[in-house]
């Protein structure tokens, strides 16, 4: 079974602070990090090979930088890496960017795709749907548990506002992963010497044999045309006094609103 | 797309650099340098003095989009009920309608829709186009993806809007890849612009931090996923519109994904995002057991308990109370958070709420900036107080 884990490398976003004069993100110290809900995916893979055996890989495009996310994810266990980076995939929407991915997954082969729920950054999950449609495979959003594979079906829990579904498909087929299904491991000394010897397979436009006009800038149909900081200030009040005496205030100001 | 530093123009003077949002520009030897992380927004180009930026759009082969007329909106069926959030959808569709002079339409999936389907008309569609059949009872992905792909090809709307549930935002992507065309996801911000009649469509960023405004210039429609509990609900009045009833066309309606169960009772699972009252904790309420404080005050203003996620790593309290980035963006007419600081993440998923109170024994804490009213006081004497009171 051939398992491939898509991962982001985004801004540590906790850290994140904008310069209030020149609203710009302050990046001065801000650690790139594994997109957090992608590394319950490589978990997930992980514990897939260790049930059912396999071949796990790791996927990422993004700037050459992203090389230290994927060293991250092989030091975990994950067993091979490719980055898909070329000056030509820059300015990629969802769109650009799972048809990339798509094209490299279908280079690699495979059984199973499991990405994270969303990327901190950007916080779309759409990569996940589009992708298995560029791929015409079945997907599976917001699983919280993989209960089983048997006979190449996968049995999974999803997720849902108010409710969880239990959901049944063939294999090969998408997954993408909330933070319920696992706990993710620490990685190991082992992991770590091999992460740093480990070479990154690293592919470019060229190498994914696509159709040039659906890559980057060209191929994605929407365009960031304006960003902007915003932030909510209320002319708040603050309600003073003794507990009770505040307790009375605030009751009389919810009642004011017919909140209460 | 491409862009470029005339070197012979450029004087490093580093303008550009700081009007990069993407840190994408580098002085190097006295020259502006794009680095690949580039999104070409154009700031930079403006920002140039010396017009040493340039910026070469695609060509785009302009394709005749005339044909693509009205605004949709997808309603959604939650188990044969009508989620709130398509009331919402058809409030702020019927602005963008009125503002191009076309019409607003429905869609809607399911079994046994005749009330739905009069209820979407008396929200102010012009035409309800309604699939009704047994195998469309329950959401799921293919079928959706099949059917909805299939009636914007035979009907062509300028804009679909489809609400950022857990339904739309798994099969709303999908959509808009069979389409080849662009989403936006989680939208709070939608307007048509002037001159270009474009829809230009507004999202948080980076954890709420920063907001983008997103256009899709050249493919229709254009897709916006759309973040319940921003857009005010459309009054009822009287019905004007049609329904348009549609057959499933032959061999449709399949799907590669067996749904086996649903699991309606698992404990946890409460709707925090359709609440109207929510009464959060964190971690200033030091242990597990004094969570009992933050439901007993929820209980008695009819209201549901919510949480920061210091408070559900802790193990205080199940994930799916979780408020905020990596949990649930709630709109709530009352929000009362309870010992929790308001870092970014935590106000992400509810700053837009109607009244904010929150109870903390830090003055400075950030959750004061965004509350309407701040209690500052320890929560172990404030909330007791608060229980007696509203009871
Ligand atoms: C990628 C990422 C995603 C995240 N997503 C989310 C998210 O979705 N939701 C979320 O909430 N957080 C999220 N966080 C975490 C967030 O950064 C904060 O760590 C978290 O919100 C803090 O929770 P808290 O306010 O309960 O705890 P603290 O920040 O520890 O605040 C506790 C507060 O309680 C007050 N207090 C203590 N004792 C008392 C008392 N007796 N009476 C009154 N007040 C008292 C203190 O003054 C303090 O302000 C995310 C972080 C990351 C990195
Ligand atoms: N550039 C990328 N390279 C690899 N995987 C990605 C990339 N962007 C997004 N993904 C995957 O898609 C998921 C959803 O991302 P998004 O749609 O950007 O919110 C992430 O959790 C990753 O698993």
């Amino acid at each position: 079974m051939k398992i491939i884990v898509c991962i982001k490398q985004v801004p540590d976003t906790t850290e994140i602070k904008i310069d209030p004069e020149t609203n710009r993100i302050i990046r001065e110290g801000v650690e790139a990090i594994i997109n957090p809900f992608d590394t319950y995916a490589l978990e997930e893979a992980l514990r897939l090979k260790e049930k059912y055996g396999g071949e796990t890989i790791v996927l990422s495009m993004g700037p050459p930088q992203a090389d230290s996310a994927l060293r991250e994810a092989i030091s975990l266990g994950l067993e091979k890496a490719v980055l898909l980076s070329d000056r030509d995939f820059a300015g990629s929407d969802t769109l650009a960017t799972s048809y990339t991915l798509g094209k490299a997954i279908e280079k690699i082969g495979f059984d199973i795709i499991i990405c994270g729920k969303e990327a901190m950054d950007g916080s779309t999950g759409q990569i996940g749907p589009e992708l298995a449609e560029i791929l015409n495979i079945p997907h599976i959003s917001y699983v919280s548990k993989i209960v089983e594979i048997k006979e190449r079906k996968i049995k999974v829990e999803r997720m849902m506002e108010d409710h969880y579904e239990v959901l049944e498909t063939m294999l090969p087929a998408l997954i993408s992963v909330t933070k319920e299904i696992n706990e993710p491991r620490l990685p190991s000394l082992r992991g770590r010497l091999r992460a740093k010897k480990e070479k990154i397979t690293t592919w470019n436009l060229l190498d994914l044999e696509g159709e040039k006009k659906r890559f980057g800038a060209d191929g994605s149909p929407t365009r960031v045309i304006k960003i902007f900081h915003t932030e909510i200030k209320k002319s708040g009040i603050i309600l003073d006094g003794n507990v009770s005496e505040t307790a009375e205030k605030l009751y009389e100001e919810l009642k004011k609103q017919n909140i209460v | 797309m491409t862009i470029r530093v005339l070197e012979e123009k450029c004087n490093g003077c580093g303008l550009c650099v700081v009007s990069c949002l993407f840190d994408a520009i580098e002085i190097i030897a006295q020259k502006a340098e794009i680095k690949d992380n580039c999104n070409f927004c154009g700031a930079c180009v403006d920002a140039c003095p010396k017009e040493a930026i340039l910026l070469e759009k695609k060509e785009v082969i302009k394709k005749d989009l005339s044909a693509y007329k009205g605004v949709w909106i997808f309603a959604e069926n939650r188990n044969g009920k009508l989620a709130k959030v398509s009331f919402e959808l058809l409030g702020e569709g019927k602005k963008l309608a009125t503002s191009l002079g076309e019409n607003l339409s429905a869609v809607l999936f399911g079994e046994q829709t005749e009330n739905n389907c009069q209820e979407l008309l008396k929200r102010g569609a012009d035409t309800v186009y309604v699939m009704d059949e047994p195998a469309l009872k329950n959401f799921q992905d293919d079928p959706y993806v099949e059917l909805l792909t299939y009636l914007v090809n035979q009907y062509k709307p300028e804009i679909l809007l489809i609400p950022a549930t857990s339904q739309g935002r798994s099969f709303a992507p999908r959509v808009a890849a069979r389409l080849q065309t662009g989403l936006t996801a989680d939208c709070t911000g939608l307007e048509i612009e002037e001159k270009t009649k474009l829809l230009y469509q507004t999202r948080p960023t980076f954890g709420g931090n920063l907001m983008a405004t997103i256009i899709c210039e050249n493919e229709r429609p254009q897709m916006s996923t759309v973040r319940p509990k921003i857009f005010t609900e459309a009054e009822v009045q009287s019905p004007k519109g049609k329904i348009i009833n549609i057959p499933l066309p032959q061999n449709s309606g399949e799907s590669r994904i067996n749904l086996m169960e649903i699991l309606k009772n698992k404990e946890e699972n409460i709707d925090l995002a359709d609440s109207d009252i929510i009464v959060s904790g964190g971690r200033g309420l030091g242990e597990a057991k004094k969570f009992s404080l933050v439901s007993d005050l929820a209980k008695v203003l009819g209201g549901v308990v919510g949480a920061s996620r210091a408070a559900v790593d802790a193990d205080w309290i199940h994930y799916a109370h979780q408020v905020g980035q990596t949990g649930k963006t709630v709109r709530p007419h009352l929000y009362i958070a309870c010992g929790i600081s308001g870092a970014v993440q935590h106000l992400a998923g509810m700053q837009t709420s109607e009244v904010i109170v929150a109870i903390n024994k830090d003055p400075e804490a950030p959750i004061f900036k965004v509350a309407n009213y701040g209690i500052v006081g320890d929560l172990f004497e404030v909330i007791p107080a608060l229980i007696k009171k509203f009871s």
